[in-house]
């Protein structure tokens, strides 16, 4: 398998805390790679890089083989998209939310909403008054819109009903067998075993493969 | 013309407002004097220089010093009140620069006061201080936007907005929010107070229409002088906030 995302040697600290030290791996394209670990491990923190939310301190993160801090940071976070633990509903209706990532028209808009199992008739709706699930499906669809290769997931179903559990992970592995890259956080085991291609394990610092 | 006795009758004003603080037992007396003291010695330094200044045959490039240096004192002023924005007196010094040029650009511009020094300092004198509570609650409102929105931010970063887009609807709130007191102000101009500049004219015997024009001039100044000095600030701040390659830095980062 060709890798989407590969880290070597990466160093990160928040505050005098380093929480990455030293990680190095691979994240295979096309499948669902599940990272996992304890609570303050590093793994949103190792998301936000690939992002480049955030920059590493040493090492370097390479997405299809190139260095992430290389070349158009926007082009990079189009197509390494990233759906965040709680879902935040931009000011608007669906609508607005989606043309913040993409300039189309309703039918294809209606087409994002259905890849994250939303009807095309959410579009009208004022985006915070969305339940929990709904606003996290509209937020994946909203991720979808820019055309990305990798989708990183920051435990994006960590609160939500058992039924958008179901259509996220559905969302998501579909992307996954249409040629598209996951790095999904997740601490359920139910999940990891329902969704996980491969798993890494973040534990102080340093990743487990 | 007030006589050196007239302002000491007034001064029994300052006398009234302290023993009042003594009756109450507040405790600001010692400031109450000293607040009009200083008020008094510094008014009376301000008169003298500007009395060289101003006076008759004096270049008008004295009085063009006058307003560099007013506007160099604000600039630091604003600095020390916003101690949270990083390298804050280049960004205030633009804006009291701007406001400045736009404002006095037009007046004098379009002929409507005359380039003098009895207008130069004075107008000058109006927009700085007009300005200065704008500059000080453009940054902090910019910073406190992106901080209290700071999710929003990042899933507009996250999308592939630039810096400026994902901070765009930060600073219009910022930007509202300093603009309001000033619009609130303008609004209730005549009808709930009379300004201090018309107050003046008319003390010193000018026709209520000849204050009603200028003070209504005044005004224009002083609400372009704050709407650029909010943009100028707002833009800036936000600005600061991010690194060059569109991170969000200036404000505290999420747990890990």
């Amino acid at each position: 398998m060709v890798d989407a995302l590969t880290l070597e040697a990466v160093v990160a600290t928040r505050g005098d805390r380093r929480v990455l030290d030293g990680v190095s791996c691979a994240v295979a394209a096309a499948a669902v790679t599940v990272l996992r670990g304890p609570s303050g491990s590093g793994k949103s923190t190792l998301l936000r890089l690939c992002n480049r939310l955030d920059v590493p301190e040493q090492g370097r993160i390479l997405h299809r083989d190139r260095d992430v801090g290389e070349g158009d940071v926007l082009a990079l976070r189009r197509a390494v998209g990233m759906v965040f633990q709680k879902p935040v509903a931009l000011r608007g209706t669906v609508r607005d939310n989606l043309a913040v990532a993409v300039d189309a028209d309703d039918e294809e808009y209606a087409a994002l909403l259905g890849r994250a199992g939303l009807e095309g008739d959410f579009l009208d709706r004022t985006a915070a008054e969305l339940s929990g699930g709904e606003l996290q499906r509209m937020c994946l669809a909203r991720t979808l819109a820019t055309d990305p290769d990798v989708l990183l997931l920051d435990e994006p179903t960590s609160s939500l009903d058992e039924e958008s559990v179901a259509v996220i992970e559905q969302s998501v592995r579909a992307f996954a067998e249409g040629g598209g890259t996951a790095l999904w956080v997740s601490h359920d085991a139910g999940q990891v075993d329902r969704i996980a291609d491969t798993v890494l394990t973040l534990e102080q610092g340093r990743v487990r493969q | 013309m007030i006589s050196v006795l007239g302002l000491v009758a007034a001064g029994s004003l300052l006398v009234l407002a302290a023993a009042l603080s003594l009756l109450l037992r507040l405790g600001v007396e010692r400031s109450i004097v000293w607040a009009g003291t200083r008020m008094l010695v510094q008014l009376a330094l301000v008169g003298g220089l500007l009395t060289l200044v101003l006076s008759p045959g004096r270049s008008i490039w004295w009085s063009w010093v006058w307003v560099v240096g007013m506007i160099g004192y604000a600039s630091g002023l604003a600095t020390r009140r916003v101690p949270e924005v990083a390298r804050m007196w280049p960004l205030a010094l633009a804006a009291f620069g701007a406001a400045a040029a736009v404002t006095l650009g037009v007046l004098f511009g379009l002929g409507v006061f005359e380039v003098e020094g009895r207008s130069v300092v004075p107008l000058a004198g109006m927009m700085v201080g007009n300005s200065m509570s704008t500059v000080v609650l453009a940054s902090r409102r910019t910073v406190e936007e992106v901080r209290e929105r700071r999710a929003e931010v990042e899933v507009r970063l996250a999308l592939g907005q630039d810096a400026r887009g994902a901070s765009a609807s930060c600073v219009r709130d910022a930007m509202r929010s300093a603009l309001i007191p000033q619009i609130e102000t303008t609004k209730a101009t005549g009808l709930v107070f009379l300004p201090g500049a018309m107050v003046g004219l008319l003390l010193a015997g000018v026709s209520p229409q000849d204050a009603v024009m200028t003070q209504a001039v005044v005004m224009f100044l002083v609400l372009a002088s704050v709407a650029v000095t909010a943009t100028v600030m707002s833009l800036g701040v936000a600005r600061r906030l991010f690194t060059a390659d569109h991170r969000l830095v200036g404000v505290a980062p999420p747990p890990s």
